[in-house]
């Protein structure tokens, strides 16, 4: 964890609290070339370092990038082609994304939770009625885009959020599919 | 008092504006531009305004920038406040939806902390969780999270609440726990205001009220219901009430939103807000000093 700690705090002035970057472990170092451009390309603040020692897989070469716009770049590298091994927080690589869902039944209607988001639809016309939470700027744009739509039909938000919130709505979006397909 | 929102409007075509807003037609209102108040900073800003109207103070001024999520129109933002904070003669700034950015974040508070005196700080949402992520969160005078940002802000490695670690589940019965933790890491400001089934409000780790009355279910589905919170309190701290008796007044105010209006899942924060200067008085009606835990 040192290591890890000198290598993504060297040049700046931050001085204490948790890291807002994260780490992208490719398979080839051709991916991370053609990613880095990419991400460039895209005005996403990115650097290609060594990789830290306690990661064993992929090649010896690692993107960081700002945690934050997460989706974003996995959204870049998907339409791209490049799938990479791993995207992980620098703070601790071992940091998991979080997995539990919190799901409450209003009886004519059914809200998901994952982590900071949650999405609320009618259960028997599957229309999306609500979502609220996060704290992202996609948040109130991407509910704008859903609310109002049927649940299988509405834009989904891996495909037009950016950032750590609007993955979490898609993990609920992803979630409430899977309850309401019974 | 004057006071600044700061956030943003879910367009990335909205151009940089400040000003003072005002509410017409069910639209905020900021110079030329009409906003639609759904939810996020334009839900805030428009709830701050009604509630400063029932206060019969000035309106609030905002700071808006367009940002869908890509983070540029937070940047721009960031960057125009660095430049103008000398002028900006405000006794509070509330922040609100902003892309987390460490670097502007610290540009933002040292600009504040060098050019102003001392002015009320309250942060929710995303500029909340790179406050918290900053390690400047002690500089906050209120934090406002919901269960699931105390676990974020109770988790020392967590760099945004999607990673907050598995032990720490979203848990109503932990939040006490929860609250202890935030604070002996530094990750908390000098008040919070915690959203849930009960609501705390905590100064330096100590829990001063809670309030879980009315409890109206259908509020936790409704997209808006803590900016609508966040905006009530705002308006009190406007009017000069202390901290904790603004937290605590907002969050009764805001559950007599939802007793008032009788929502389902599916009400928008917008069908709440007529019922605003009845919710507010029966906040004020309802404060005794000393007793206010319900």
């Amino acid at each position: 964890m040192r290591f890890l700690k000198s290598i993504f705090t060297k040049g700046s002035k931050k001085t204490r609290g948790v890291s807002e970057r994260g780490i992208i472990v490719f398979h080839h170092t051709s991916e991370v070339i053609k990613a880095e451009s990419l991400l460039k390309q895209a005005g996403l603040d990115v650097l290609v370092k060594g990789p830290p020692p306690e990661i064993q897989s992929g090649c010896d070469m690692v993107i960081e990038f700002p945690i934050i716009n997460q989706l974003q770049v996995v959204d870049i590298l998907k339409k791209h082609g490049i799938d990479p091994v791993q995207l992980v927080s620098v703070q601790d690589h071992l940091l998991e994304p979080v997995s539990l869902y919190n799901v409450k039944d209003f009886g004519e209607f059914l809200m998901v939770r994952a982590a900071n988001m949650k999405i609320t639809v009618d259960k028997k016309s599957l229309e999306i009625v609500n979502v609220s939470g996060g704290g992202c700027p996609d948040v109130p744009f991407l509910a704008e885009l859903m609310v109002g739509q049927k649940l299988f039909e509405a834009p989904e938000p891996a495909g037009n959020g950016q950032t750590l919130c609007g993955y979490s709505l898609h993990l609920a979006y992803e979630e409430m599919k899977r309850r309401c397909h019974g | 008092m004057s006071w600044l929102i700061v956030g943003t409007v879910p367009d990335d075509d909205f151009p940089l504006v400040y000003g003072q807003v005002r509410v017409e037609k069910g639209l905020l209102r900021i110079g030329p531009h009409n906003i639609n108040i759904a939810r996020g900073t334009p839900a805030l800003a428009a709830t701050t305004c009604l509630a400063a109207s029932e206060l019969k103070i000035d309106a609030p001024y905002a700071l808006l920038a367009g940002d869908a999520g890509r983070g540029g129109g937070s940047r721009k933002l960031y960057s125009h406040m660095v430049e103008i904070m000398g002028d900006l003669k405000m006794t509070g700034f509330t922040f609100h939806y902003l892309q987390p950015d460490v670097d502007w974040h610290n540009k933002i508070l040292w600009a504040i902390q060098d050019k102003l005196n001392s002015p009320c700080l309250v942060a929710d949402a995303g500029f909340m969780y790179v406050a918290k992520m900053s390690g400047f969160a002690a500089d906050y005078d209120l934090f406002t999270p919901d269960i699931g940002e105390m676990s974020f802000l109770a988790d020392e490695t967590a760099p945004h609440p999607f990673y907050t670690r598995g032990f720490l589940l979203e848990d109503e019965s932990k939040v006490e726990e929860y609250i202890a933790r935030a604070y002996s890491e530094k990750n908390a400001a000098r008040h919070l205001m915690v959203k849930g089934v009960k609501d705390y409000v905590v100064r330096d780790d100590i829990i001063l009220s809670t309030i879980s009355e009315p409890g109206v279910d259908a509020m936790e589905a409704i997209g808006g219901t803590g900016d609508s919170l966040t905006g009530i309190i705002t308006a009190y701290l406007m009017a000069g009430y202390e901290i904790p008796r603004a937290c605590h007044m907002g969050a009764v105010a805001n559950r007599y939103l939802g007793l008032l209006a009788n929502p389902t899942p599916a009400f928008s924060v917008g069908q709440l807000l007529p019922h605003l200067g009845e919710s507010m008085e029966k906040s004020r009606e309802l404060w005794v000093p000393d007793g206010n835990s319900s």
